[in-house]
């Protein structure tokens, strides 16, 4: 590929890139309020999705354990947050809810990062149910009540939160993809053993990924739970949330950066409209939309795109 | 001066002893050769000395530093790199970039992308890598596969390279030429421990041969005295 052309491609990319955030940094002033509230879950789908794919992705570890991490963001948003009046600044409630999930994750990750395949996945998703079954035992026999009531955020605010956590996520994303670390983390999925000869620290690599993956879901629970304003465990550790995910990034395509964003955005865009048009079939159209996927596209929805671009510009590469 | 020793080094899996015993010192700058019967523990023994593996009881000493207990990449740092008997690549990494991980990440000292490249690229010409070198490493042959592993372990920089069966499933040409990089590796100053079935091969580069048979060393000496062991022959062609 000539230098120039890939040069321009990377200054499109960057323009375009910056022309979205403008759009949605704007948004309120131009969409209604409901459109910055659809837009707010979209980013908070998106926000869990690339989090996922950042250790994920790469490592081939299959956690399911992202529900525990938003989980988390959510209950420390209710602890700090109750309606009598905010404890804390409502931007630092979302700092110390990511703070928290990150020591879990690396808590978590120094215990079960040992574990290869199927294994780790189980134990990710198990730690879904123990925390949701001992919040839920705590509630009923040491604090007797049933839930909890988040102060009630302004709509806007919320909006702006959630888009600065994912221009953060995205640069970090960004970052560990193009960085030495971000390399030592692929060696590791491809084969660990001879990263590990070759001089990586796969343990560190690992539990600080996992834990860095953990930080925006839980500051994204944290910030969706001031506009839930009602939570109890099975909402807030609702395994739903370690599914999503994996599934918005198979459907968007895990080969390309973008790929889980626009997987994710279309999904949560999907889910909202079928959730209100179809509430008792969602599930079931939202099914066969993904076995449509594994089986026609198997790269993804940017596998897709990508295809149809090159039939465009060159049939000649049509299979490159 | 001794590069690496070891002093009754143990390993069991469930009650077998994988590895009973054994003592053995590998001097710097020789070529040190490791054979025996399969299921010997001859991998069993690098797996221990490369750290994949903690002894059971007994100590291995690198540059005169216990290395037993220490995690994998330590070792490595320290300046010991190994390959695998089944090789062990990062398939959808470009060839290059296997190699420079090596260079990125094993090193004491951490070099920059564009230097751990460029002696990538040098590397893979000192192995004689064939084919261009920004190819998926999954999609090479098994010979140029081999070579990766081998400058990949080179480029971390290692005083000392744990071989193991490099010459397994390459043709007699590809043989000849690993033997002539094993003693090119050895010229470049560093020190190699191979296991290795080929015996023609064994026989004709190592400067001294340790013999395992069922976990326990039966025999070590230069490669005249090994092949002139009544105990050696019996292990191998039986009584």
């Amino acid at each position: 590929m000539d230098i120039s052309v890939f040069g321009s491609r990377k200054l499109w990319v960057a323009g375009l890139a910056l022309l979205i955030l403008v759009a949605l940094a704007t948004l309120p002033f131009y969409g209604s309020l409901y459109m910055t509230i659809l837009m707010t879950a979209i980013l908070m789908y998106i926000i869990i999705t690339v989090s996922w794919v950042i250790f994920s992705g790469p490592s081939g570890y299959l956690s399911l354990a992202s529900a525990a991490f938003f989980g988390i963001g959510i209950y420390a948003s209710a602890i700090l947050l109750p309606t009598t009046g905010a404890v804390l600044p409502v931007l630092v409630v979302v700092l110390i809810a990511g703070a928290l999930s990150f020591v879990v994750a690396v808590l978590v990750g120094f215990l079960t990062l040992r574990l290869r395949g199927i294994y780790f996945a189980i134990f990710t998703f198990g730690l879904v149910e123990l925390i949701k079954q001992f919040l839920l035992f705590w509630e009923f026999e040491v604090t007797h009540t049933r839930g909890r009531y988040v102060l009630l955020v302004d709509s806007r605010t919320i909006f702006y939160i959630m888009l600065g956590i994912f221009v953060a996520l995205i640069l970090t994303a960004y970052f560990i993809r193009n960085s030495k670390f971000g390399l030592a983390l692929r060696s590791i999925g491809e084969n660990e053993e001879a990263a590990a000869h070759s001089g990586v620290n796969v343990t560190m690599v690992k539990v600080i990924t996992f834990g860095i993956s953990a930080v925006f879901m839980g500051a994204a629970g944290a910030t969706i739970a001031m506009r839930w304003t009602y939570i109890d465990p099975y909402i807030a550790f609702n395994s739903l949330f370690s599914f999503l995910p994996v599934l918005m990034a198979i459907f968007g395509g895990l080969g390309q950066f973008y790929g889980p964003v626009i997987g994710a955005a279309i999904f949560a865009y999907l889910e909202e409209t079928l959730l209100t048009k179809f509430p008792y079939y969602y599930m079931l159209i939202f099914g066969c939309v993904l076995v449509g996927t594994m089986l026609f596209m198997p790269f993804g929805f940017t596998g897709l795109i990508q295809k149809g671009w090159r039939r465009l510009i060159g049939g000649q590469h049509a299979d490159a | 001066m001794r590069m690496l020793e070891g002093e009754k080094v143990t390993k069991y899996f469930g009650g077998l002893a994988a590895v009973s015993e054994v003592d053995f010192y590998v001097e710097k700058g020789e070529i040190f050769g490791l054979i025996g019967p399969n299921g010997a523990g001859k991998t069993t023994l690098f797996n221990l000395i490369s750290g994949a593996f903690t002894p059971k009881s007994g100590v291995i000493k690198f540059k005169d530093k216990k290395i037993s207990g220490l995690k994998p990449y330590k070792i490595c740092r320290m300046g010991m790199a190994r390959t695998f008997q089944e090789v062990k690549i990062f398939t959808n990494m470009p060839a290059i970039q296997n190699v420079a991980l090596g260079a990125l990440f094993g090193t004491p000292k951490s070099l920059s992308p564009a230097k751990a490249t460029k002696e990538a690229g040098e590397l893979l010409d000192f192995v004689g890598f064939s084919v261009p070198q920004d190819v998926p490493a999954g999609g090479l042959t098994l010979v140029n596969q081999k070579r990766v592993e081998v400058a990949r372990a080179l480029a971390t920089k290692a005083d000392m390279v744990l071989l193991d069966e490099l010459m397994a499933g390459l043709t007699p040409t590809e043989t000849a030429e690993a033997m002539e990089l094993v003693t090119r590796i050895r010229d470049r100053g560093v020190t190699v421990f191979m296991i290795e079935h080929v015996m023609k091969a064994i026989m004709g580069v190592c400067d001294r041969i340790m013999v395992l048979h069922h976990g326990e060393k039966i025999a070590d000496g230069t490669p005249q005295e090994i092949a002139a062991s009544k105990k050696v022959i019996e292990v191998y062609l039986g009584e």
